[in-house]
């Protein structure tokens, strides 16, 4: 086995490496990352193993083993690695091969070998092969050897279970360079486009996979970005959309078949059943309706059907809210409003489906923008996400010595003082006496940082107040006035329109600032008529603040500065 | 970053505004959090190139930097699990109505308070213990049973519909009120807060008045019993319906069975009112806080008979005061005039008496002065003059004169001081203009 490759013999990639599909991505010439479609042409790599006669079958071709195989078939065993027994859930390899315990780890028994002996293969050494066959499939796309890449995990991934995955890795002769957060890698993503403008935004990642849905809220910071809350549900996800197909085409078969049987009660009729029912959801992502076809589905009875996308969605809909639920819980965790939120990018294949990004956009004001395919024509592709970030990342550091991306990513340089509040500056706005505070710095900006803004001055030009402050964001909520009866005039037209929108009488919430505390003041004086005044505040690692105000194309200015705040003692706040 | 651009003005530096160099500092930051930045993108390398500086960082330097940074995943659910009851554990799936959810997945102590959350971790948890490809894998042969219980629970509580059915008649969540003799041993408000706290959990109201302690206000007390007895219940009691036939063969009987359990539902719904509302009459029978309002409003309304009572008595005694004083007024005044008729009577004799003492002093100082006849002795018609001029000055005087000239005129022998002194008495009531000159010109020649 090769040792770690010296950067100059690297060759990296991007995997991420899910319990359902894994991808893998390369970043191109011009630095574009582009997910690498293995030989059978899927970008989506069903993460399964399937053995007969001692061959190996591996993604889309394994995954068809589970109907006659399902014993030698091993899937969804991503989140077993670097666990021990007690604490998986073996509900989802309930068509496939059972995880069994195994020293301190979880195997599983099954025939891999043309001799048709059960051989107890660890979880690890299970990894290890799939990965290597992703490996592979890489290197033949690139015509050369890949021995490196970038891989995603979870939030949650614990640091025994990162620890298994490298060693599974460089077991397939992969060097993990470095393990990033899947929503991390999604908005990276997005961030590496080339239209992408840096900015300070809130964006919520809801990666909603087939056995596990994650959401994170992440903190986006001049492109640095920081995770506030994370929220995990292993009971919604695409396999509870199978279910519910599953379930649908079964009692429609039995009501068709009176003795055909129910499906679900024999293992291959259920394999078969959820097989095609997967492929049928996925179609009515696209769809309005979808065909359900399955050869000899029970009792030798052929079975087709349709389903339109309405009736799909009316099943699921409870689905479909826990969703939007568990996003909206994350952002209660991160102490944050819905409005604070200024992007949800959906990640993951069950993202595709229109109807939970269209829920989502409802649950959440209108300055959201939801980034799924059905609600922006410039959404990525959610199933590509990860893997993407993750070549981005590889391209980034694949020129690092180990040691350096070990140094680079150690907590002495990862953990940083965020800002409790914001710091902006106090403006006018109508009425004079009350100022209208302007943030410069977002909460939960890393330090240090440095911010400026170009502020309008009064009409008449003249001496300025500038005065620095930290604000609490907080949520006016306005109850609508009674609406008075629309008087009969002009626009009769419109009034059809505004019906549905009188139904209901929500109440409005908007976002408002409280000035929470006074910095600094400073004064320009003489500005001209029309004069615009820049402002910059440069806050230090240790809270002492710079700021500096001119009059923009004039010349001197104000310089000024403050001292941190005392340290607490023992560091809790 | 690219500035910000904002469009709203600057204030007006405000009149007298001064500082040294036009800047003067306030304040200072708030406390920051520590948070991990993700080692991730162009961004966050250049962030670590100035952060290094070259220097290399040890293990130790990693536990340190970790210590107060902000735990953005959730600590392993351990709080929420419970011993496990082995009779529990063999239980049947398929009575799963008969199964207290909560237990099954040990979450007896939070019960309907359990979040979502809760739930979903304490199911986790449920499930890696229990589940059946586990037990099988470490030869036991017990069956699935119980994990289809866990799954039972999961779907019912998770299931907002579901659950509020089963909340509805979870008895284990019910506080039963304690007796009138638990009651009046103290703690009143100890047990029967806990009985509101649990019915309160019905209101489709909420947040729902807290029963209080005895330093509440009557207004407090008022608003938590008019609460409860107009209290708006969400309890349905469909969870206990009997199972309807599944088949379509029976469509008469699918529909009886129906028809019985809507009667049955309504039923306890009424039972349910009623029973929430003798428990209200209960503890407000047993509130000492009641008694005591009504003590004092009682009190209250005493000190004010009372008061008004001794204000009409005060007012009586004012009058009668009154009227006395004034009797004795009058009586007194009465006393003095008849005391002054009875003293100006004597006066007016003893005047009139005087007087006559008087005029006779007079009308013999007339005679002492020999009728102001010079010499020898007064004929008569001189005597008559006399008298008459003397006469006549007696009544244009009155009585003080009278008494004034009878002293100048006591014990004057002189004829010519006399004739003198009734002279100038002529002389004055001429000036007054009470004598003509002519009346008395003997006198005055
Ligand atoms: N076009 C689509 N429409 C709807 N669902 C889809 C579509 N494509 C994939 N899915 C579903 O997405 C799920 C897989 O998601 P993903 O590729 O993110 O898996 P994963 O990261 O391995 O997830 P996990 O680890 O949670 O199992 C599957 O349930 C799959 O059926
Ligand atoms: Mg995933």
């Amino acid at each position: 086995m090769s040792e770690e490759e010296s950067p100059a013999q690297r060759v990296a990639i991007g995997i991420s490496f899910g319990n359902s599909y894994s991808s893998i991505a390369h970043t191109s010439g011009e630095g574009k990352a582009e997910v690498i479609a293995n030989e059978e042409g899927d970008r989506q790599i069903p993460s399964i193993l399937s053995y007969v006669d001692g061959e190996e079958f591996q993604g889309t071709q394994a995954k068809a083993q589970l109907v006659r195989n399902s014993k030698n078939t091993v899937a969804y065993f991503r989140d077993f690695l670097g666990q021990d027994f007690k604490s998986i859930d073996p509900t989802p390899c309930h068509q496939s091969a059972h995880p069994i315990q195994h020293d301190s780890t979880v195997a599983f028994k099954i025939k891999d070998t043309a001799e048709g002996a059960e051989n107890t293969v660890t979880v690890s050494e299970i990894t290890t092969r799939h990965i290597r066959r992703l490996k592979n499939s890489a290197s033949d796309f690139m015509g050369k050897t890949v021995n490196a890449a970038v891989i995603t995990v979870p939030t949650n991934f614990s640091d025994a279970q990162k620890e298994a995955l490298t060693k599974a890795a460089k077991d397939a002769g992969v060097e993990v360079l470095q393990f990033i957060h899947e929503p991390v890698a999604a908005v990276l993503a997005y961030d590496a486009r080339a239209e992408a403008e840096v900015a300070d935004k809130i964006v919520v990642v809801a990666d909603l996979g087939g056995i596990r849905s994650d959401v994170a809220v992440i903190a986006s910071r001049g492109g640095m970005y920081s995770i506030l809350a994370t929220a995990h549900d292993y009971d919604v996800g695409g396999t509870q959309l199978d279910q519910v197909l599953m379930d649908h085409f079964a009692k429609e078969f039995i009501k068709k078949h009176k003795s055909g049987g129910d499906p679900r009660e024999n293992d291959r009729s259920l394999a078969k059943l959820k097989l095609e029912s997967e492929a049928v959801k996925k179609a009515l992502s696209l769809g309005s309706s979808a065909n359900f076809s399955v050869e000899s589905l029970s009792n030798g009875l052929d079975f087709t059907s349709t389903i339109n996308r309405t009736r799909y969605e009316l099943l699921a809909s409870k689905i479909f809210a826990a969703f939007t639920r568990l996003a909206l819980h994350a952002v209660e965790k991160a102490q944050l409003d819905p409005l604070d939120v200024s992007e949800i990018i959906l990640a993951g294949g069950t993202a595709h489906t229109p109807r939970i990004a269209s829920a989502l956009q409802s649950a959440f004001p209108e300055s959201t923008t939801v980034l799924a395919p059905s609600t922006s024509p410039t959404a990525l592709n959610p199933s590509e996400l990860a893997a993407r970030g993750a070549a981005i990342q590889a391209s980034l550091i694949q020129e690092f010595e180990a040691e350096d991306i070990d140094q680079s990513t150690h907590p002495m340089v990862t953990v940083t003082p965020h800002l409790a509040h914001a710091v902006g500056v106090l403006c006018i706005s109508g009425d004079p006496a009350s100022g209208v505070f302007r943030p410069l710095v977002e909460a939960e900006t890393p330090v240090p940082v440095r911010r400026s803004a170009v502020i309008a001055t009064p009409r008449e030009g003249g001496d300025v107040l500038i005065k620095i402050c930290e604000g609490v964001r907080e949520i006016k909520v306005t109850k609508p006035a009674p609406k008075p009866k629309p008087a009969k005039d002009e626009d009769e037209d419109d009034e059809d329109d505004e019906d549905d929108s009188e139904e209901e009488e929500e109440e409005i919430r908007e976002k408002a600032w409280r000035v929470e505390n006074v910095l600094a003041e400073a004064a320009l004086k003489g500005l001209k008529k029309g004069a615009k005044v820049e402002v910059q505040v440069n806050v230090a690692a240790d809270l002492s603040v710079q700021c500096f105000v001119r009059e923009v194309g004039g010349k001197g200015g104000v310089r000024g500065g403050w001292s941190a705040p005392k340290p607490v003692e023992n560091g809790s706040i | 970053m690219a500035a910000v651009q904002i469009s709203l003005p600057l204030p007006v530096l405000p009149e007298g505004w001064a500082a040294e160099k036009d800047f003067k500092a306030v304040g200072q930051l708030t406390h920051a959090t520590d948070r991990n930045i993700e080692p991730v993108g162009p961004h966050f390398l250049a962030h670590a190139r100035r952060k290094r500086h070259k220097r290399t960082f040890s293990e130790d330097d990693r536990i340190q930097a970790q210590v107060n940074v902000k735990k953005v995943e959730d600590e392993d659910a351990g709080e929420i699990s419970e011993p496990e009851d082995p009779l529990m554990l063999q239980r049947d799936a398929k009575d799963w109505k008969g199964q207290d959810h909560y237990a099954v997945l040990g979450l007896s102590k939070y019960r309907y308070r359990a979040t979502e959350d809760q739930i979903k971790r304490a199911h986790r948890k449920k499930v890696l213990k229990h589940h059946p490809d586990k037990k099988a894998a470490a030869g036991s042969t017990e069956d699935d049973s119980f994990f289809k219980c866990i799954q039972k629970a999961t779907e019912v509580l998770l299931d907002p519909v579901k659950r509020r059915q089963f909340d509805s008649v979870d008895e284990g969540a019910d506080v039963e009120p304690p007796t009138k003799k638990e009651t009046q041993k103290g703690n009143f408000y100890k047990l029967w807060g806990r009985v509101f706290e649990s019915e309160g959990r019905f209101s489709k109201i909420q947040p729902v008045p807290k029963l209080g302690n005895d330093k509440s206000t009557k207004e407090e007390v008022e608003h938590f019993y008019n609460f409860w007895y107009n209290f708006d219940s969400w309890r349905t009691f469909e969870y206990q319906d009997e199972d309807v036939p599944d088949d379509n063969e029976n469509r008469d009987q699918k529909r009886h069975v129906e028809r019985k359990n809507q009667n049955a539902r309504r039923k306890k719904k009424t039972e349910d009112t009623a029973r929430l509302r003798r428990l209200v009459d209960d503890a407000l029978a047993l509130d000492e806080r009641i008694k005591k309002f009504r003590q004092q409003e009682h009190a209250q309304k005493n000190k004010k008979r009372l008061e008004k009572e001794a204000e009409t008595k005060r007012l009586a005694e004012e009058a009668a005061r009154a009227r006395e004083e004034e009797a004795r007024l009058q009586a007194e005044k009465e006393a003095a005039e008849r005391a002054e008729k009875a003293e100006g009577k004597k006066a007016k004799e003893a005047a009139k008496n005087a007087a006559k003492k008087n005029k006779r002093v007079v009308r013999g100082s007339v005679k002492e002065a020999n009728y102001f006849h010079v010499g020898g002795d007064a004929p008569a018609a001189q005597i008559d003059s006399a008298l008459n001029i003397v006469d006549l000055i007696i009544t244009k005087i009155d009585n003080e004169e009278l008494a004034a000239l009878t002293a100048q005129l006591n014990g004057k022998k002189d004829a010519g001081v006399i004739k003198q002194i009734f002279a100038s008495e002529v002389k004055k009531l001429v000036e007054a203009g009470k004598l003509k000159e002519s009346e008395a010109k003997s006198l005055l020649a």
